[in-house]
């Protein structure tokens, strides 16, 4: 595989509140390469957005404790002080959101709020500047880029705004850029635009793209590799391909049987029971406990490890590997009978 | 899927224009075109489906069939009564007979008010029990939603999304109705608690004997539970069929896009080919000449798909499949040349 660009330990964000800690994430590892797609899926709450703005170096230290490493080119962002990870943010790591709005400053033009991200790490004239950004959103897609330049952000429909952020993250060509539910707030035909986009965008600049949703498709068709949280913990961690065709955990088991699909009316939906836990108070042992059919015992007192099955493929639960096997072909076979 | 097609809801070319302020001095003179003489009928027990990207219409369209607001030109009849004239006190009867489930769990209960006030709030408006009879209507009805009675002197915030959809539900239950408008019901919830709230919705059906008009710009939820679907695009209806008929054979090239774009899990863990179309929904204000989808169109044939508006047609052997378009698909799913991929941003026009 290619090179690595931003390898994360033991990553743990801990918030301090009145009602008790709120474990946000826990113990989160992984690597992410060079040209690699790396989706990270949950629910609200699973800790997925957490881990990203602490990488980012958006959370206030002094009302979240962060522990663990996350190296990228040698440096550790954790440790980093704040005026250095200004320098590293937006330059070397890049992010876009959910909503596009919510990110452009209405009152600017949109030209130059890519401008003002190219003069905020490198020294050039306020024309270059402006080339550059005209460039970038000529690069993203936008038609007649030049005269858009000069718009203000309502002038853009949804799907433009989310790419003139991906054009703003583009800017200092980074190594890693962060997509947080980039697609969410858009249209499906516009998100099919945006997600062809971000696909190319990685192979034109050589990127690692880290792509968080909630939405096990948009994954199915991007990710390289995919993380499925919960709770702020990784309960498993798959080759795209192999998380769908052979997930081993009964949460992964569950997001996919609640997934409505398009392929074809089903009779029932397989709904995971209750929600996700409250973060002050995580069941203990096996956080999913509570909501498995399959838990025994063990689940409820001892937390299991996150173990490897094979090539790269590890997960996080107590069931044997033969009985895991045994319920998947049964699940699978149920869901997907219809098909033939 | 309806042996016996009775209406519950009619709409007859209904067209609701909102009037856009452009300045201090061009007052009210543009207006948007929300819904343009839409032909619709709900029947009784079905699950009509209105689909379509933001701006479609789709909401006004079911605003308009409880007669929320007031259409500009058409009429609306609900169990055969006219209804586009009313007035809102002729009209309060009525009310009991409909209701609606909002999107935002969050928005839609306020956060002053107990559950058990919540759901009993229709009870006051109608004056149809006595409290005590209402506060045993209300823990009913949460049995009925999947809620304990305990949950009845909780206030909203107590609750996780899911289960404040069902004190929606509850809410919308609670005078026997028999049409129920469900607005983008499952999209602000996670998936694992969607599934949960389209389930109840399915059983609640079977049991109460409802009808359903169910919004969503989500295409997968909707084959799980509509029997018919209207696809709207830019006000207009552009495709309606059974909804088998519309996943398995769409005619009109946006209802395929639509269908193409939404991201999908593959049993081989292959990737299927998107349909990716160009651009952003028009403008409803200005709306495009001829055909509203052609400059979006991949099959849009110039001199005619923008000159000449296509009127919804029936498909050859199946009158209860009807699309709005000059070139309908014909096969389905389509290879490259039928509907060409393209990836460019540019309106392009013409193929052939």
């Amino acid at each position: 595989m290619s090179e690595v660009v931003l390898d994360v330990r033991s990553l743990s964000v801990v918030f301090p509140t009145q009602t008790g800690d709120v474990r946000a994430v826990s113990d989160l590892s992984y690597t992410l390469h060079r040209g690699e797609t790396l989706g990270i899926v949950g629910e609200s709450g699973s800790g997925k957005s957490v881990s990203s703005l602490a990488l980012m170096g958006l959370l206030n230290r002094n009302r979240a404790r962060i522990t663990g490493e996350a190296v990228l080119s040698g440096r550790d962002l954790l440790s980093l002080p704040s005026d250095q990870m200004r320098d590293v943010r937006g330059k070397d790591v890049a992010m876009i959101f959910q909503d596009p709005f919510a990110c452009l400053h209405p009152m600017h033009r949109v030209g130059d709020q890519i401008a003002e991200a190219v003069t905020a790490h490198v020294k050039v004239s306020k024309s270059e500047a402006n080339k550059r950004a005209v460039d970038l959103l000529d690069a993203v897609g936008i038609p007649n880029a030049k005269s858009r330049s000069r718009d203000y952000p309502h002038q853009f429909s949804g799907g433009m705004r989310q790419r003139a952020m991906i054009a703003m993250a583009l800017v200092h060509n980074p190594s890693v850029l962060i997509a947080d539910e980039p697609t969410t707030a858009l249209d499906v035909t516009v998100q099919a635009q945006i997600l062809k986009l971000i696909e190319r965008v990685k192979d034109e600049f050589d990127i690692g793209v880290i792509l968080i949703t909630h939405d096990l498709g948009v994954i199915a068709e991007t990710a390289d590799t995919v993380l499925v949280m919960y709770a702020g913990r990784v309960m498993e961690v798959a080759p795209s391909r192999e998380l769908f065709q052979a997930p081993q955990n009964p949460y992964t088991w569950g997001l996919l049987g609640s997934m409505p699909t398009i392929e074809r009316r089903l009779d029932r939906l397989v709904a995971i029971e209750g929600s996700p836990p409250s973060m002050v108070a995580v069941p203990p042992g096996c956080a999913f406990n509570p909501r498995c059919p399959y838990r025994f015992a063990r689940c409820t007192t001892e937390l299991p490890e996150l173990k490897d099955v094979e090539g790269g493929h590890a997960d996080r639960c107590h069931l044997s590997d033969q009985s895991k096997r045994e319920i998947w072909a049964a699940t699978a076979a149920e869901r997907l009978g219809a098909t033939g | 899927m309806s042996p016996t097609a009775e209406p519950i809801v009619e709409l007859e070319h209904v067209s609701k224009e909102f009037p856009v302020r452009q300045g201090v001095f061009a007052r009210g003179r543009a207006r948007v075109h929300a819904v343009e003489d839409v032909t619709l009928t709900v029947n009784r027990g079905e699950t009509l489906g209105i689909v379509g990207e933001s701006g479609c219409g789709k909401s006004t369209t079911a605003r308009l069939m409880l007669r929320l607001i007031d259409p500009t030109a058409g009429t609306i009849r609900f169990e055969g009564h006219d209804i586009s004239k009313l007035s809102h006190r002729q009209l309060r009867p009525m009310r009991r007979e409909m209701q609606m489930i909002f999107q935002d769990p969050y928005a839609s209960l306020n956060p002053r008010k107990t559950v058990e006030q919540i759901v009993g709030q229709p009870f006051a408006v109608h004056k149809v029990t006595s409290a005590r009879e209402a506060k045993l209507r209300v823990h009913e009805l949460l049995e009925v939603v999947g809620l304990a009675r305990e949950h009845a002197s909780r206030y909203p915030h107590e609750f996780s999304g899911g289960q404040r959809q069902r004190i929606g539900i509850a809410r919308a239950l609670a005078l026997n109705p028999k049409l129920i408008v469900c607005d983008e019901p499952v999209s602000a919830l996670d998936v694992s608690v969607q599934a949960q709230i389209l389930n109840l919705l399915r059983s609640l059906q079977d049991e109460f004997n409802l009808t359903y008009v169910f919004i969503s710009h989500d295409l997968s939820v909707m084959r799980q539970i509509c029997s018919r679907i209207a696809v709207m695009y830019l006000g207009r209806v552009v495709e309606l069929a059974e909804s088998e008929r519309i996943f398995e054979q769409p005619r009109h090239p946006y209802t395929a896009v639509l269908i193409s774009a939404v991201p999908r899990l593959s049993v081989d863990g292959t990737r299927h080919e998107r349909i990716v179309v160009g651009g952003d929904v028009p403008s409803p204000i200005d709306p495009p000449s001829g055909c509203v989808f052609h400059p979006r169109c991949p099959r849009a044939r110039p001199g005619h798909c923008d000159t000449v508006e296509p009127v919804l047609e029936p498909t050859p052997g199946d009158a209860s499949h009807i699309a709005a378009c000059h070139y309908p698909l014909e096969r389905w799913p389509v290879d490259g040349s039928e509907l060409r991929y393209r990836e460019d941003d540019q309106a392009r026009v013409g193929v052939e």
